[in-house]
């Protein structure tokens, strides 16, 4: 027992000498986090990393049996059905995708209400966009995969809306759907992109965004940015932030555990081009809001003009969103960010209000 | 011993045992997790093991029509997941044998010439009725298989 702590002791001195160990503890200890009533919110970004690191796990996993092309349904029926604890892989990748995409915006929500994008955190915003961005096409780019019923006609009809539309549907037909119909050339290129190109642009962006979160550190949210700064409350990083950093991965495994092998992930029939949609076919939840504010917009302006309309409605809102921080610059109390959170109040609702719409109309 | 010097000494004996008492906990709960992540990983990995393995307890394959097979000839099938061979010698015998060389695992195969199995990669060469090891680098004989013809099939069980 000595000595074995002794040889422990001997190591852990050795690879100090050579990592600088105790200095990055020293430093982790020096850091501090704000501590107030909106603590809570500076989890999810730590949430969303945490889904992140299990797509790339359970992802890998997946790759192992999946067989993109021709032979998809076939394989993802295999993983569900014949290879043992593979429905539990492929559920806990679905699950994680949609917790991840939830997490993320919980996260952006969060991060313009604290008004955490002033300066000088202008890039982590536009960094986090870009996460959000990469995380969304994700989705979409794995939903295709298994080639179900489901999978095929939500692409089809995801990539349909902007296939109609001059140049950009230029675009999609000839790069992205790889021709007029979705089939196993687009399932091979969205695989390609789904486990090679989306993971090498993602993992140096979240490198970026963390590196910055660290510079800059935790923004205070207006409220507290009120307060005298003796009244202001910090906690240490490590341990413990750190720790209940912890315990909130723990406690979204076990969300995850539970959802996923509980509501195990559906597999549908496989997908006939030539047979009819099946009733109330409607893209993922997180795509709601887009498809539906589209399809208004097609209703009250009919023909291209709407999807035009629709997309320009779309994107400059985007837009707004994006350069939120160059516009809302002041104090908190100023006139422009009571115009921001407003801004901010106006975009959730819409968001809320359209998805909900959405899934009214097709259910 | 003072009072006081005992009670501390008791306050210490406690904290010393909560605190093994979290550490057990804490490490009985993390085993706990790593058992419920890790067997559904391994499992998922060894199917195909598994399968390959289930394959291949099998005793007995029944080869449909191989009776065709004309004298001084052989042909190559599938005993469970491993290549083995039948072959109709001249004289009219069946004789069943392992294809997998005991030497470095290169399927064999018979020469209708020389009478005999032989295994091109390293040159060994094996008797084609008992499937003794001759010349060459293999140490063991291939194992031999029972073999029934039965009308039209072949019937080749293990020994
Ligand atoms: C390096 C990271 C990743 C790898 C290697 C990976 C790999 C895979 C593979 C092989 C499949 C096909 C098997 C199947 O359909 O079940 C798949 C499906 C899928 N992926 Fe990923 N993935 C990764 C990250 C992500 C992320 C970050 C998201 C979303 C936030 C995501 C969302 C999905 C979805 C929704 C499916 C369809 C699941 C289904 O219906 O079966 N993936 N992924
Ligand atoms: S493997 Fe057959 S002789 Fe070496």
């Amino acid at each position: 027992m000595q000595t074995s702590l002794w040889r422990s002791r001997k190591v852990l001195v050795w690879l100090d000498e050579r990592l600088a160990l105790t200095e990055l503890l020293e430093y982790a200890r020096h850091k501090t986090v704000p501590e107030h009533k909106h603590s809570f919110w500076y989890y999810w970004g730590g949430i969303s990393m945490f889904f992140f690191l299990i797509q790339v796990f359970t992802g890998v996993l997946l790759m192992v049996y999946y067989r993109p092309g021709a032979e998809s349904y076939e394989s993802v029926r295999e993983i569900t059905y014949d290879i043992r604890f593979g429905w539990l892989i492929r559920s806990a990748h679905s699950w994680s995708a949609n917790l991840m995409v939830l997490a993320v915006f919980i996260h952006m929500f969060s991060v313009f209400f604290m008004k955490a994008y002033r300066k000088p955190r202008e890039f982590g915003w536009w960094s986090g966009l870009a996460l959000l961005a990469l995380t969304m096409t994700f989705g979409f780019s794995g939903y295709l995969l298994p080639m179900d019923e489901l999978a095929y006609f939500a692409t089809k009809v995801g990539l349909e809306l902007p296939a109609s539309l001059p140049l950009v549907g230029k675009f999609i037909n000839d790069v992205v759907r790889g021709g007029p119909e979705v089939g196993s050339v687009t399932i091979q290129r969205f695989f390609a992109l789904h486990v090679v190109v989306l993971p090498l642009i993602f993992i140096p962006v979240l490198a970026f965004h963390l590196w910055l979160v660290q510079k800059h550190g935790n923004a205070l949210p207006p409220s507290e940015e009120q307060k005298p700064i003796a009244e202001r409350r910090s906690i240490p990083f490590f341990p413990d932030f750190f720790s209940k950093d912890l315990a909130m991965w723990l406690v979204a495994l076990n969300v995850l555990a539970i959802l996923a092998s509980l509501y195990p992930w559906q597999l549908g029939p496989q997908a006939d081009p030539l047979a009819p949609a099946p009733a109330g076919i409607h893209p993922e939840w997180y795509f709601m809001s887009q498809f539906q504010l589209l399809k208004l917009f097609g209703r009250w302006f009919p023909g291209v003009t709407g999807e035009v309309l629709g997309l320009v409605f779309f994107t400059l809102i985007l837009l707004l969103w994006a350069i939120v921080p160059l516009y809302d610059t002041g104090t908190a109390a100023g006139r422009r960010a009571k115009v921001a959170t407003w801004f901010g109040i106006t975009v959730l609702a819409l968001l809320i209000v359209t998805t909900i719409w959405g899934y009214w109309e097709v259910l | 011993m003072s009072e006081f010097v005992k009670e501390q000494e008791a306050i210490e004996q406690e904290t010393v045992m909560r605190r093994t008492f979290i550490r057990l906990g804490i490490g009985a709960m993390a085993t706990g997790y790593a058992a419920a992540i890790g067997y559904p990983i391994y499992a998922y990995l060894s199917t195909p093991a598994k399968r390959a393995a289930e394959a291949g307890s099998i005793t007995e394959v029944r080869l449909e029509g191989a009776a065709k097979l004309p004298a001084g000839s052989a042909m190559v099938f599938k005993f469970g997941h491993k290549p083995a061979l039948l072959i109709h010698h001249r004289d009219g015998r069946w004789v069943a044998m392992d294809a997998v060389c005991t030497h470095l695992g290169c399927t064999v195969q018979y020469e209708t010439d020389n009478n005999r199995v032989f295994c091109a990669c390293h040159g060994g060469v094996y008797d084609a009725v008992t499937g003794e090891n001759i010349s060459g680098p293999p140490p063991k004989p291939l194992s031999v298989y029972r073999v029934e013809v039965k009308d039209a099939n072949v019937v080749v069980a293990k020994s």
